[in-house]
């Protein structure tokens, strides 16, 4: 049963080497996607290359199927899985953030590593950059304290809050994942750029 | 813009693959560990570490510092997401030097300067990091791997970076499109 390192199936010591092994096809995925390019990246914006939104929701739905089908089976236990918590001040304004940081530099933390690791200098300053935003969050930590824990809302699934079973949910994320690929296609015909 | 590539450079993974690849690796980190995958958690620790050692004694009396280690009972290092992040730098190291796409370099459109790329990658970084920390993870653990377990939270930050930067796009088009 798993999660294997809850069920005690692995010690916590093979659980972190797994994370090191977990985290190399990560960021092989990543790199051979082309995600270590900030304009490849970039491009999901202006529309001529929508590889973020493809690999995004595709891996996205991909475990989401695996999980739900993992648990029907009786292989996974998915109340011992992580559920991100919900703060909805926090996880609006964080993302609003995010989001500019995002257009600005051009990555996002995972994809700023991975750019890195094959030499990419853009990326070594966007993880300095991340240094130091991290650091003037913990410095400046009472001014918005309140803010990063206004709203709590628990550990809601977004099924729970919509009144779906999880099962219905994920049809209809599939079929928001097939019409945004669809028009991602679209967008790349329609507003192209020179290769890069 | 064909010269910018070294003649040997692999083209990419056809996109669909590697989502799915990506979405393997994502149940397995859920499988294995019961936790999805994440990437600015490891930025906070080599923060809290880095800190730590030049200042200890203001670790001492600052409160974010303070309900990090309670939270935290082994070394900041010594985490889930810092041994992944590592292997992040492993096997994209690994994919880029098969691909023959190992090169030291700016990478810019050609109608900005690479001095201005490099701002725009420190502020954009800057915003990101602190961003990350008001919503607890970044794209990576916060949008991806919250909406595999359908966290709403998940949902709500996903929408909120992609919504918000396409809503900026426009007034940044110049750094990006010709």
């Amino acid at each position: 049963m798993a999660p294997l390192v809850t069920y005690e199936v692995i010690s916590q010591n093979t659980n972190l080497f797994l994370a090191f092994i977990i985290g190399i096809g990560f960021g092989w995925v990543l790199e051979s996607s082309g995600f270590s390019s900030s304009r490849k990246l970039a491009g999901v914006f202006y529309g001529y290359d929508a590889v973020v939104l493809k690999v995004f929701f595709t891996a996205a739905v991909t475990a989401m199927i695996g999980l739900l089908f993992f648990s029907l089976f009786g292989w996974i236990n998915l109340d011992l899985v992580y559920i991100n918590p919900t703060y909805l001040t926090s996880a609006i304004l964080g993302g609003v953030i995010m989001g500019l940081g995002f257009i600005m530099g051009g990555f996002c933390p995972g994809t700023s590593f991975c750019a890195a690791s094959i030499g990419k200098i853009d990326a070594m300053v966007f993880m300095i950059g991340l240094f130091l935003g991290i650091f003037i969050f913990a410095e400046g930590y009472p001014v918005w304290e309140g803010i990063y824990k206004a709203n709590f809302l628990g550990t809601p699934k977004l099924s729970e809050s919509l009144g779906l079973s999880d099962g219905i949910l994920a049809f209809l994320i599939i079929v928001a994942a097939a019409i945004m690929f669809w028009i991602a296609e679209w967008a790349e015909k329609k507003f192209p750029q020179p290769e890069y | 813009m064909e010269k910018e590539k070294s003649p040997k450079a692999k083209k990419y993974l056809n996109p669909y693959i590697g989502g799915v690849l990506l979405g393997i690796v994502l149940l397995a980190a859920n499988f294995v560990s019961g936790r999805g995958l994440g990437a600015s958690g490891a930025m906070k620790s080599v923060v809290v570490t880095t800190v730590q050692a030049v200042a200890p004694k203001h670790v001492e009396n600052t409160k974010f510092y303070n309900e990090y280690e309670e939270g935290h009972s082994s070394h900041p290092m010594k985490s889930w997401l810092v041994f992944q992040v590592l292997g992040v730098l492993v096997g994209g190291f690994l994919s880029g030097t098969f691909a023959g796409r190992l090169k030291l370099k700016v990478e810019h459109s050609p109608r900005i300067t690479s001095r201005r790329r490099l701002i725009f990658a420190l502020l954009g970084g800057i915003l990101f990091g602190f961003g990350s920390q008001l919503g607890r993870g970044c794209t990576s653990g916060s949008a991806l791997s919250g909406m595999a377990v359908l966290s709403l939270g998940g949902f709500i930050t996903m929408a909120a970076i992609f919504g918000t930067a396409y809503a900026f796009a426009y007034f940044l088009r110049k750094n990006w499109i010709q």
